[in-house]
């Protein structure tokens, strides 16, 4: 749920008013954002900064607000596209199943003779004008436990932080997967014919330092 | 120059290094086995093995390459493929064959890292290679019975 | 040309002289089909017997084919046709091509495309049919299509085999002293009794010099030992090990190569370019533009040393573009005019009977359905391509073209060449599906030829070029009432449909003449079915627009049956009847097709409880019987939906009557293949025109059927000993009713638009 903000000062009736005003304000807005679908139909592409939330004061509600920020990269298709909820990745900004038939496999790199890397080259790949084959030295499928898509953002915040969950990640090195991943980096640069993830892959990290550093809340 | 691996033997191609495999192997090295259907992954009809593993070589420049063995439909070779290419003409698979090279190159791939494949392992090996005559149910029966061949 | 109201025969005048003229040309019989204008050319120790065979010093059958192999199977069957009256080896059998000659040209396919119900046995009908055979003779093409080389070459190719052996024996029998009719042939070799023998090899050169035969005995079917088995394809062993040649194969020393960037805009044109980038890239040689050519829109071409020095050049090319008249031109607006058209006219009408307005009128239930079926491309494996070199005054094209003559007809006239100076070698074809009926990327490639100072070039198509330049199968709207009876008996059956006419646009782009001729296509499929309408009317209203249109593997069957079968399913379950007795009930005079049918029913367990899916999704099946071609092809199809809606088709039970099957397991081959092609279509595609501009350009817009998503299929072809007709197309027609027709009665909904999409 999310919390109020503090009653101080004015009278008790009036803030009693103000307060459930806000709070209904934050309710629609964490309403609104688990109602989304995970691609908006115009989804953004800048992330704000971190001073952009300071005016936020209490450090539990700054921190929630940060991750929803971040959240913007973590539920875009680039990302959720290879974080499915099964055992075949999605496809495109529309997200749609794989084409052809690809699966997980044993090892999240693809099955015996349909490797991910029969197709998906070191590099993306520029086959038209307008359309690139995506491509990165590591690609492959996030771990089913690292399922993000068709889930809520806090859902996937919970996930993150829960070390069983998580690949074994203490904060620090969450925070550094973030800044220095490659598969995570090529969100930004995805070739042509698909939507970079929204900012940069410094803005995000900065989103992402500045949750952990608030505390690193979960969106309710 | 660059050095390549084709189907056991060293090569120095004139090539840039951003040229894709498939136009090297296609026109320079006149190795014409290897298809051209889409130019983007997608159809499977350029398919070689790099390392043994299937590859869509209209995708992969050569400089992506490096010395790794390359083997093309005309380097497919050993008594494993002898009975792929057995069942493959008793179960008269081919028809206009265009897809078939591809097709080769991802089955005979398969059948050497699963020996007994299920259909579903078919099904996930195979769906990259398209056709367009329709042989796919025969690729199915010719898989399964080279598969038995080679466990008799 | 011949309309259904036309008599030839004036009454006086030059309409009578003509006429007599007419008569008297009609009258004479056929020009034999035996032996070419031209001797054959023939390789060291190669003789030729006829212009259908030749034999080598080395005991090689050399049979000339003059039909193109694009997976159809159809060099191995009609090489076992020849083989078996010739009663050769078939170790020894090889295929050669032939060159082009009058002998060669498809007569069958032509005569079939009169517009005339299968049915008609009138006096106009036999006149029309006797004339067009003979045109086609004399003026004709060499055609593989319209699944007619089977029809086409059957007698003459068994003729042909025929009236071979007959020479060898005769060069036996007098090199032996004697008599022909003690000797006898078997499996390439010429026996006596007296224990003489030689084989055909060693008879070739002699055998040659003999006269041809006055007549020939055909075998008895009954003793065939070739035809009617399932014998290998001649060509699979190369196709496995990468030295089979397609077009795009084509090596020629001092090769360059060419891409080739297109208007995006249908039928546009280039208004200017500018090519000093494209010139810097490595590896360019020459950049220049491409008018309009056999149909081709308007592009530049960059000629280069390797096929990526072009495919990179050619992108870097700066174009202003004459869009030209499709400009404005949309899907949406398309269908509203076909639509539009239906609502003022009902068309030609291809075929009556009976009185189907009073029937409607009397009529206690009627049933009313538009049907929509969208353009699509052919998406043949092997991308657009032809290599032709041009130097010294001589031409030669290396090609996968389903028309060899007018490939050489379009370079002659493209580089002001006779045709006798065009040589034209034809190469496998990497599917044709009717793309290769067109001589677009031939012409383009003989412009392109002129500029390379003599050197080869091969020009090879994007598949994006490819799939946004084709000539598309035409979409069509089609509306349909039909009357019941208080008993749900069939009083009536009204069709009418609106598209674009293929043959008026194939005369214009390759002879340059505008004919407005009945277009036997824009309705086949309708009109001219087995199903006995108490009362009928069928017509089709041909729309004029700026879209190429072309041959798409089985042509106005291909959506005419989605709209008949479909809504003769309506009618039945209007009528409260179960679809297949309702179809057997309207076949009660047709005991082929009755048979076909009530195969189809038994063999897929029709009436039987359907067990669920393996996801546990429930299956439900659908019918449907189509002829084309001069096939009887009945299929059901086994359907389930998953909970995402996406159709799912388990199994196709298919049964065809084709006559006589030549080689039967080529024949289930091309259903497989038929089906797949349509149930790729069915469930997958739609070429959308936005702005003039086809949206679809690569496998992941215009997707295909896939391995995962292949039903099982169980063909039975029926014994027969009618004579053999097609198969290349006959397997396409049925599979989308099919679907739809389960998938009514799996979810009630009823379908009248492809593709196919669950609400």
């Amino acid at each position: 749920m999310s919390t109020f903000p503090p009653t101080r000062g004015f009278g008790v009736g009036r803030m009693k008013t103000a307060g459930m005003l806000v709070a209904g304000g934050w309710l629609l807005v964490a309403g609104w954002v688990q109602a989304q679908p995970a691609a908006a139909s115009a989804p953004a592409t800048t992330l704000r900064s971190p001073s952009q939330f300071s005016s936020i004061a209490d450090d539990k509600a700054r921190s929630q607000a940060l991750f929803v920020e971040a959240g913007k990269v973590i539920q875009h298709p680039r990302c959720l596209n290879c974080h499915p909820n099964g055992n075949r990745p999605l496809q495109g900004d529309g997200m749609q199943l794989h084409q052809p038939l690809v699966l997980r496999g044993k090892d999240g790199f693809g099955t015996t003779a349909m490797r991910c890397a029969s197709c998906h080259g070191a590099q993306n790949f520029q086959a038209t004008r307008s359309f690139s084959v995506p491509g990165n030295e590591h690609w492959h499928l996030a771990p089913l436990e690292m399922a993000w898509h068709g889930r809520a953002l806090g859902e996937i915040c919970k996930q993150l932080k829960d070390r069983s969950r998580n690949g074994g990640k203490t904060m620090d090195q969450i925070i550094d997967h973030m800044a220095r991943d490659e598969l995570v980096g090529w969100a930004w640069s995805p070739g042509a014919g698909r939507a970079p993830a929204p900012g940069t892959q410094k803005e995000f990290t900065d989103l992402i330092k500045a949750w952990a550093d608030s505390g690193a809340h979960c969106p309710t | 120059m660059t050095p390549l691996t084709i189907n056991r033997k060293p090569v120095e191609v004139l090539a840039e290094p951003d040229t894709p495999l498939l136009w090297v192997l296609r026109g320079e090295l006149q190795l014409t086995g290897t298809k051209f259907g889409c130019g983007m992954a997608l159809c499977g009809a350029c398919t070689v093995h790099i390392d043994g593993e299937p590859t869509r070589s209209c995708v992969t420049p050569i400089s992506a390459v490096g010395l790794r063995e390359v083997t093309t439909i005309e380097g497919l070779s050993g008594p494993q493929v002898a009975m792929l290419k057995a069942a493959w003409t008793d179960v008269d698979v081919v028809q206009c064959g265009y897809c078939q090279s591809g097709q080769l190159m991802a089955a005979a791939a398969l059948l050497r890292q699963n020996p007994k494949p299920t259909d579903a392992d078919i099904d996930a090996a195979m769906a990259g290679n398209i056709c367009r005559c329709g042989t796919y149910p025969r690729i199915r029966a010719a898989i399964h019975q080279a598969a038995a061949m080679a466990a008799a | 040309m011949v309309t259904r109201r036309t008599v030839l025969l004036g009454s006086a005048g030059l309409a009578g002289a003509l006429g007599a003229l007419m008569v008297g040309w009609t009258a004479m019989p056929p020009r034999p089909r035996l032996v070419t204008s031209d001797p054959l050319p023939t390789g060291p120790g190669q003789s030729a017997l006829n212009g259908w065979v030749k034999i080598g010093a080395d005991n090689t059958v050399g049979i000339v084919m003059c039909k193109a192999e694009m997976g159809q199977g159809i060099y191995t069957g009609l090489a076992m046709v020849l083989a078996e009256e010739l009663d050769a080896d078939w170790a020894q059998v090889r295929v050669e091509q032939a060159p082009i000659d009058k002998i060669y040209q498809n007569v069958a396919g032509i005569v079939e495309s009169l517009p005339f119900h299968p049915d008609d046995h009138g006096t106009l009908k036999a006149i029309a049919e006797r004339i067009t055979g003979k045109a086609m003779r004399e003026f004709g093409l060499m055609l593989t299509g319209t699944s007619s080389s089977m029809r086409d070459l059957w007698l003459p190719m068994r003729q042909a085999g025929a009236s071979a052996r007959a020479m060898l024996v005769a060069a036996a029998s007098q090199e032996w002293g004697v008599k022909a009719r003690e000797c006898r042939v078997e499996a390439g070799r010429v026996l006596h009794p007296s224990g003489r023998s030689a084989s055909f090899g060693e008879l070739a050169a002699a055998a040659a010099s003999q006269p041809l035969p006055d007549a020939v005995v055909l075998k008895d079917p009954k003793t065939f030992k070739l035809i009617g088995k399932p014998r290998k394809r001649l060509e699979a062993a190369s196709k496995m090990d990468g030295s089979a040649r397609f077009g795009i194969d084509v090596l020629q020393p001092g090769m360059q190569y060419a891409s080739v960037e297109m208007c995006p805009t249908l039928g546009g044109r280039v208004a200017s370019f500018d090519a000093t980038d494209a010139q810097k890239l490595p590896g360019v040689r020459k950049v220049l533009a491409l008018p309009p050519l056999y149909g081709s829109t308007g592009g530049v071409a960059v000629i280069a040393d390797t096929p990526y020095h072009a495919m990179r050049a050619v992108k870097a090319v700066r174009v202003e573009w004459d869009d030209g008249v499709a400009a404005n031109l949309s899907s949406d607006e398309i269908y509203q005019r076909l639509a539009q058209s239906l609502d003022t006219d009902e068309g030609f009408h291809f075929y009556k009977h009976g009185d189907v307005d009073a029937a409607l009128k009397s009529a206690v239930k009627t049933v009313k359905a538009e049907y929509r079926a969208p353009y699509l491309a052919h998406t043949t494996m092997e991308p657009m391509n032809c290599t032709v070199q041009f130097k010294e005054g001589r031409a030669t094209v290396w090609a996968a073209t389903q028309v060899p003559d007018m490939a050489r007809r379009s370079v002659a006239k493209v580089l002001g060449l006779a045709v006798e100076q065009v040589d034209v070698q034809t190469q496998l074809l990497g599917g044709g599906f009717g793309r290769r009926c067109e001589v677009d990327v031939i012409a383009q490639a003989a412009a392109i030829a002129r500029e390379s100072g003599g050197a080869p070039v091969q020009v090879i198509w994007s598949r994006e070029q490819d799939t946004t330049h084709d000539f598309y199968r035409p979409a069509c709207v089609s509306r349909f009432q039909a009357g019941l009876d208080a008993s749900g008996q069939l009083l009536g059956w009204l069709n009418t449909s609106a598209g674009q006419a293929i043959m008026p646009q194939v005369i214009e782009r390759m002879l340059g003449l505008r004919a407005a001729v009945p277009d036997r296509t824009t309705s086949e499929g309708a009109f001219d079915q087995p199903y006995e309408w108490p009362s009928a009317r069928i017509g089709h209203e041909a729309v004029e627009l700026p879209v190429p249109v072309g041959f798409w593997r089985s042509v106005g069957h291909s959506h005419h049956a989605f709209f008949k079968e479909s809504f003769l399913d309506e009618v039945a379950h209007a009528a409260g009847r179960d679809p297949v007795a309702f179809r057997a009930a309207l076949l009660a005079r047709r005991p082929r097709h009755l048979k076909v049918l009530q195969r189809a029913a038994e063999l897929s367990g029709w009436g039987q409880p359907l067990p669920a899916a393996a996801d546990g999704t429930q299956r439900a099946r659908g019918v449907a019987l189509h002829q084309s071609f001069g096939s009887i092809v009945a299929q059901v199809a086994e359907v389930s939906v998953s909970p995402d809606k996406r159709i799912r088709v388990h199994r196709v039970t298919c049964v065809i009557d084709c006559g006589l099957a030549i080689n039967p397991n080529l024949v289930r081959q091309q259903m497989e293949s038929g089906i797949v092609y349509g149930l790729s279509a069915a469930l997958n595609d739609e070429v959308r025109i936005e702005k003039g501009q086809v949206q679809q350009t690569n496998f992941h817009d215009n997707p295909v059927l896939r391995f995962d998503e292949c039903p099982v299929i169980d063909t039975e072809v029926i014994a027969s000993d009618e004579n053999p007709e097609g198969v290349g197309e006959p397997g396409t027609p049925p599979v989308a009713p099919a679907v739809a027709n389960a998938l009514f009665t799996l979810t009630g909904q009823r379908l009248r638009r492809l593709p196919l999409k669950l609400a």
